[in-house]
């Protein structure tokens, strides 16, 4: 343990034919994208405040919380809650209101609330209370889309000055593919899509931009070194070199994120799943996907300088 | 690659003791004022607070500025008794609308007009725009720079006034920042209901004192129109009931140098005690002196707080505001006036407020992530690396001490998803180690001597590092710049964290290693 590794993920040396799961890898995917791209659209994200507006309170009330006084109380103050459910710990409770017409209105319901309790529950503590009004939550979503698309064009130009278009393009197509897939998930889950949502999509976004990029850089490190493999025998070997990295890193990053899903509490656990799922698609999608587009988009393009050259045996 | 100077090694050695020194006031107490003690701040979602975005209302300050010049207009055109149809200020436009009820006068306008153009600032252009047409309509439009101008002022003095008023209240440690063009952020640690602060923010606090205007009271609660000059307006206390005030302002709020709250000696009922300074107190001697027995209206934000009737000139430039005060808000009135008006309205767009209770909570989460996750990954690299998996292990705890050393020094805030982002960042500093430590072994099972494999290993390595490291760089540095709030927060744990990582694993994993096989020149690597 303190001199020698005790295992291996994989055996050195191996050989696998990755690319010959291309066209599954391929059509998995583009079936899973196009599944979450529908469950986008229906059932829809379940959106956080932060995006629709509104407001959330979580309260703890002295001893087991009673829902239906709760609601009974906010319904003979007129308050028109959007749902009274539980957080967590019996005693906690999560209310929800919806977007209100004026900045100012949801202010005035944020008191409603507060007196509404103090009055049904005595000795209600309200631990937290977020209320975004509906221009700010319109900006905040906006500006999420603007992180999220000019991260996706600075990756692009990044990859394409380093590498080849045929990376930039490969990489950029599966990160979108990565990215409808994490939204599929937070829409299949239900978990709150808010502004750290977008924080974990960025994140895994780099993430797999990282894993890609290690795949990419043995890529273009053989294709100088065997100058006759054909390109697909070239990835496949690429892949296989850079196998116990690829597990390796992503074992690492699930491990760091697993007790964030465990034990970080309501507010992050939400984003440490997105996480783990972004690990897992990142990864794959490393070896399936974005190694397949470079094969198709690289297949005459990247060897067309090298055509006679005799074949060189690694150094 | 492998040979490390004795400089390099010290630079190498000094810049890690350097991060443990500049951790040391995150678990101290500062032992001195003169003491440069910079510290990580915990994110009110961790020690609880209060998180308001509040609004400038930019059309008010359009609309006010238009009303002063509707004024200016009049006073230009009464002494060339120049009489005009309609005068109305059109905030849509920004612009004032005269159309002359004598059109042969409208060169004479023109001229009376002129002098109220002023130039702004340093640039010098004219601060508004005078048109005419021929039959007699002339419209005075606002400069986008003025108004520019005009708008950065009101944000400015806004944050001023509402540094002042929170101050007064006593909360601890407040930070108040402008947000984008008209936003101001305030952040209130330790409060987590902030009713109190929202209503003192929620009151522009301009306060007038205007003439009663006695001929018109008897119409004032009728519905009909006030006549020219006069405004009905509702009293503070009791909303239905209005009475006439000329519009003129006599003296203005502006003018106070301080209030306090206090109670009166004869009746005991409660009252705001104010001071003018020396102009205020000139006029208001000078307006007290010339209606003796006429009623007098102190007005704030558009209500008539009383209207006493004036007995004797008040020429010491003090006076005293009744009207119904409770002890609250006599002091609240008080603050409000101490801390002055706002150029314009605000109001509360976002509020995030988080209690102790629940910081905790989030604290105490937040620590058990972390040690667990810190635990796994410490736990698999020695595992599936022994050695070199070690190496690894020192530099991740560096890391970790780099990583806070570089975040006091910013004074960076520490939030809920900042701490996910520095265990994110923990599984990911260690990729650069593997990538090193893949490498080596790759070389080695190629053929290569102990010594040529750790050269060429970690050469190769770095290039795939830098490459994966820039990317993910790029991404959150976006996050950074379009996020907000908490969110923030993780991106600068992740940016900083990716700086540290490149470090940690470019010099001191190779300073170990290379120390290492000096001290013991094995035959083999144990990757």
């Amino acid at each position: 343990m303190f001199i020698r590794p005790r295992l291996r993920l994989v055996p050195d040396n191996t050989r696998i034919h990755f690319m010959r799961g291309r066209f599954m890898g391929l059509l998995v995917s583009a079936i899973l994208s196009t599944a979450s791209v529908v469950l986008f659209f229906y059932p829809g994200l379940n959106l956080g405040i932060d995006f629709s507006g509104g407001i959330v309170m979580e309260v703890r009330t002295p001893g087991p919380a009673d829902f239906a006084q709760i609601r009974t109380a906010l319904a003979s103050e007129h308050i028109p809650e959007q749902g009274v459910q539980r957080f967590g710990d019996p005693a906690e409770v999560l209310i929800r209101l919806g977007s209100q017409p004026t900045e100012a209105a949801t202010q005035v319901a944020v008191t409603r609330v507060r007196e509404a309790l103090e009055k049904a529950v005595p000795g209600t503590k309200v631990l937290r209370t977020d209320a975004v009004g509906a221009s700010v939550s319109a900006e905040l979503f906006r500006n999420g889309l603007l992180a999220l698309g000019i991260s996706l064009v600075m990756i692009l130009v990044y990859i394409w000055f380093r590498f080849e278009w045929q990376f930039a393009v490969g990489a950029v197509v599966t990160l979108i593919l990565d990215v409808t897939k994490a939204i599929g998930f937070l829409a299949l889950t239900r978990i709150e899509f808010d502004l750290v949502m977008v924080a974990a999509i960025l994140t895994v976004l780099g993430y797999s931009t990282n894993d890609k990029v290690v795949v990419y850089d043995r890529v273009r490190e053989n294709l100088r070194k065997y100058k006759s493999m054909p390109l697909r025998d070239l990835i496949d070997l690429s892949i296989n070199e850079t196998l116990n990295r690829t597990l390796g890193t992503s074992m690492t990053v699930f491990l760091a994120s697993l007790p964030l899903a465990l034990f970080g509490g309501q507010s992050i656990s939400g984003f440490a799943w997105v996480m783990l799922f972004g690990i897992v698609v990142g990864t794959s999608s490393s070896i399936f996907i974005a190694a397949p587009i470079l094969l198709f988009l690289g297949e005459h393009r990247l060897r067309r300088e090298s055509k006679e050259a005799k074949p060189v045996a690694p150094s | 690659m492998m040979y490390f100077s004795r400089l390099k090694t010290m630079l190498i050695l000094g810049a890690c003791l350097l991060g443990a020194i500049l951790c040391i006031p995150n678990l101290l107490p500062a032992p001195a004022a003169w003491v440069p003690w910079r510290t990580v701040h915990l994110g009110l979602d961790l020690r609880g607070g209060s998180y308001l975005l509040l609004e400038v209302d930019m059309k008010a300050v359009v609309k006010e500025r238009l009303d002063n010049l509707v004024d200016a207009v009049r006073q230009a055109l009464r002494p060339g008794s120049i009489f005009y149809q309609t005068l109305d200020a059109q905030p849509d436009q920004n612009r004032v609308l005269l159309r002359l009820r004598d059109a042969t006068k409208l060169d004479a306008a023109l001229a009376a007009l002129k002098p109220l153009i002023s130039t702004e600032g340093l640039t010098g252009t004219p601060d508004m725009d005078i048109a005419s047409t021929p039959d007699g309509t002339i419209t005075l439009t606002l400069s986008p720079v003025a108004l520019n101008a005009r708008a950065i002022g009101a944000v400015q003095q806004s944050i001023e006034i509402v540094r002042r008023r929170i101050d007064e209240t006593g909360v601890v440690d407040p930070q108040i920042t402008q947000q984008g063009n008209n936003r101001i952020v305030v952040q209130l640690p330790g409060i987590d209901d902030p009713d109190r602060i929202k209503q003192l923010l929620g009151k522009t606090a301009h306060m007038t004192f205007q003439l009663v205007d006695e001929a018109a009271i008897p119409n004032a609660n009728s519905g009909t129109p006030p006549p020219p000059g006069v405004d009905y307006l509702p009293m503070q206390d009791n909303p239905n009931q209005k009475i006439a005030v000329r519009k003129r302002i006599d003296v203005d709020g502006g003018d106070l140098t301080d209030a306090r709250a206090g109670t009166n000696g004869q009746t005991g009922e409660w009252v705001v005690n104010f001071t003018f300074n020396s102009i205020g107190g000139r006029r208001f001697a000078d307006i007290t002196q010339a209606n003796v027995n006429h009623r007098f209206a102190i007005v704030l934000d558009g209500k008539v707080i009383s209207a006493p009737v004036i007995r004797e000139p008040i020429t010491g430039g003090r006076g005293q505001i009744s009207g119904n005060f409770t002890a609250a808000s006599a002091n609240d009135l008080a603050v409000l006036l101490r801390a002055g008006a706002l150029p314009a309205p605000l109001t509360v767009v976002e509020e995030r407020s988080v209690g102790p209770e629940l910081g905790a909570d989030s604290i105490r989460a937040g620590a058990i992530s972390l040690g667990v996750g810190f635990a796994l990954v410490i736990a698999f690299m020695a595992f599936f690396y022994g050695l070199f998996g070690w190496f690894a292990n020192i530099c991740l705890v560096v890391n970790l001490v780099l990583m806070l050393a570089i975040m006091s020094l910013l004074q960076a805030t520490l939030t809920l998803p900042g701490m996910a982002g520095i265990l994110l960042t923990l599984g990911m500093a260690v990729d650069a180690n593997i990538l090193i430590n893949e490498r080596i072994r790759e070389e080695q099972r190629n053929g290569r001597p102990p010594l040529s494999a750790l050269e060429h290993g970690f050469q190769r390595a770095y290039s795939t590092i830098f490459d994966s490291n820039a990317t993910a760089f790029l991404a959150h540095v976006m996050l950074f710049v379009f996020g907000s709030g908490p969110v923030r927060g993780f991106a600068v744990t992740i940016t900083v964290g990716i700086a540290t990582s490149l470090f940690t694993a470019w010099m001191l994993t190779r300073l170990l290693v290379s120390r290492w096989y000096i001290a013991t020149r094995p035959q083999l690597l144990p990757v």
